[in-house]
């Protein structure tokens, strides 16, 4: 599939913003990315933005008021990939040219706060001190840890990378490089999962501009086609995030049914793969999604990332750009920053964090609650 | 005796049971009662009583205080970590709950629990809340297996 490409990326800094609202820094991220596309707002057709904070299509107001269809998109944590699975089909569909992603986001500090009613959990799972989306991956983690011989230490490399790849991104949240050392002894928040291991919930906006791939040329050289799009909620027999049971009979976790449809509507495997993006909300995250991508076998996490493997320099680099544990997660942006890094990375645009070798296709994998998964595959 | 935090176990109750519901059609089972099956999506769900004892399929510990709207106990610098697991209940059902243990060096896969019904919290009327949580027990013979 090749009838969609991505002529334009923008990234409003992720970080802590103070008064700057959800629609400025969104307005921001459109700005840029139609700036970097060579489009002006007025050729925009149609948008689809994302948040969890506000309702999106208010920011026409500051990028201009066009009266085109502008959608609301939610899909908890996979949001961000789900205004581009939307933006491409509306290319697909034949309805528009030239479409744009959003997602924008503000959050307050700490952790993800919410009425679980909302989510259709019942109350008393907020009121007896269940409704805390960390301690699901905390109790994931351990039990994998358990089954396939992953480590601690192996979490603590894995943070320590995403810090250190965050420290040469300048529009990352963490910038400042942080030690293994460090990491295994910050707080331990649920075990075994420590402070450092996690991202945090914080403010930011990206956005992408689409179009049909027949007139990409007219405005970019380096146009990065979208290959695959492919969303899954869970399964019967999968244990996710806010959940009060599971059955006896277990299934495998919703990344795994978005990957394998992505790989097979793009018609490639995980080994054509030069550069990857994962959903790190916690250090375990990334390592379990690694398998669930199909980039290793469960266990052979071990030893890739004592290999250096994930690494920017490494023969499979995950998070190039910080992922989650150095970007934060304004929900709504944090599938389009991934888009963003991987359309930088594939261009060739992405500076020190650059990976070298010619980077020729991006795969990019979102996963919420309570229990969803997106899977992005890009290519030029 | 204290209340029950919501009408999910059996209580009072010399041996208190969380309640399910199990779908007529499919025999899928959850935890607490639903209306409608997840699996097959049919209409008709009955109660059903689950197993007091299970083993831990997955635990991990809560050490920082969860969001506002957390009802047990102080949630300041005297917040006390509790554990939270994934108990498998014989072959019918996993349910997530509260564990009376928080020390990791104490919490095993696949260790034997068993059902309580613990002290929670006074809420604004006055009224002692209790809530379930599971406990490890010892299983006769377990040094011989």
């Amino acid at each position: 599939m090749d009838d969609v490409a991505i002529i334009g990326v923008g990234l409003h800094p992720f970080g802590r913003h103070g008064d700057k609202s959800a629609f400025e820094m969104g307005a921001d991220a459109v700005e840029l990315a139609l700036t970097d596309a060579g489009v002006p707002w007025s050729d925009v057709q149609s948008a689809f933005g994302g948040s969890w904070a506000v309702s999106t299509d208010p920011l026409t107001s500051l990028v201009g008021l066009t009266g085109i269809p502008f959608i609301n998109v939610f899909s908890a944590c996979a949001t961000g990939a789900a205004t581009i699975q939307q933006a491409a089909n509306a290319i697909l569909a034949g309805t528009d040219d030239i479409v744009m992603a959003v997602g924008t986001d503000k959050h307050p500090r700490g952790s993800f706060k919410g009425n679980p009613v909302t989510t259709n959990v019942p109350a008393w799972y907020g009121d007896n001190g269940q409704y805390v989306t960390t301690k699901f991956f905390g109790m994931k983690i351990n039990k994998y840890m358990h089954d396939y011989g992953v480590s601690s230490a192996t979490l603590a490399k894995v943070a320590a990378k995403n810090y250190r790849n965050g420290a040469l991104n300048p529009k990352a949240f963490r910038r400042k490089p942080i030690s293994e050392e460090e990491i295994l002894n910050s707080q331990m928040l649920n075990y075994p999962l420590t402070s450092y291991m996690f991202c945090a919930p914080d403010e930011g906006a990206a956005a992408v501009v689409l179009c049909r791939a027949d007139i990409a040329h007219r405005y970019t050289d380096t146009p990065v086609f979208v290959k695959a799009t492919a969303i899954r909620t869970r399964n019967y027999g999968a244990y996710e995030v806010n959940t009060t049971w599971a059955s006896v009979e277990e299934d495998v976790a919703p990344t795994v049914y978005a990957s394998r449809a992505a790989y097979e509507a793009a018609g490639i495997g995980p080994e054509d793969v030069d550069v990857i993006q994962l959903q790190d909300t916690d250090a375990g995250a990334e390592v379990i999604h690694m398998a669930e991508s199909g980039f290793c076998a469960d266990g052979e996490q071990e030893k890739l990332v004592a290999a250096d493997a994930t690494e920017i320099t490494g023969s499979m680099p995950v998070n190039t750009d910080g992922g989650l544990i150095a970007n934060g997660e304004p929900i709504g942006a944090s599938g389009l920053r991934q888009v963003h890094e991987l359309v930088l990375q594939l261009r060739g645009q992405a500076g020190d964090r650059q990976v070298q070798g010619d980077p020729r296709v991006g795969y990019a994998q979102v996963y919420g609650a309570p229990g969803i998964a997106a899977v992005t595959i890009l290519a030029r | 005796m204290g209340q029950p935090i919501a009408d999910v176990f059996t209580w009072p109750a010399d041996d208190p049971q969380l309640i399910g519901s199990r779908c007529e059609g499919c025999g899928a089972v959850t935890f607490p009662v639903q209306s409608r099956c997840p699996r097959c999506g049919g209409p008709s769900m009955s109660e059903l009583p689950l197993p007091r004892r299970g083993t831990l399929v997955s635990w991990t510990t809560q050490e920082f205080p969860p969001s506002f709207d957390y009802k047990g106990g102080p949630t300041g610098a005297s917040f006390e970590p509790y554990g939270v697991g994934l108990v498998q209940l014989d072959d019918v059902v996993r349910v997530e709950s509260r564990l009376t243990e928080s020390d990791p060096e104490k919490l095993d896969f696949g260790m034997e629990v068993e059902l309580r019904i613990v002290p929670f919290c006074v809420d604004d009327d006055g009224n002692e809340i209790v809530t379930f949580a599971f406990a490890p027990i010892e299983v006769a013979n377990s040094e011989e297996r």
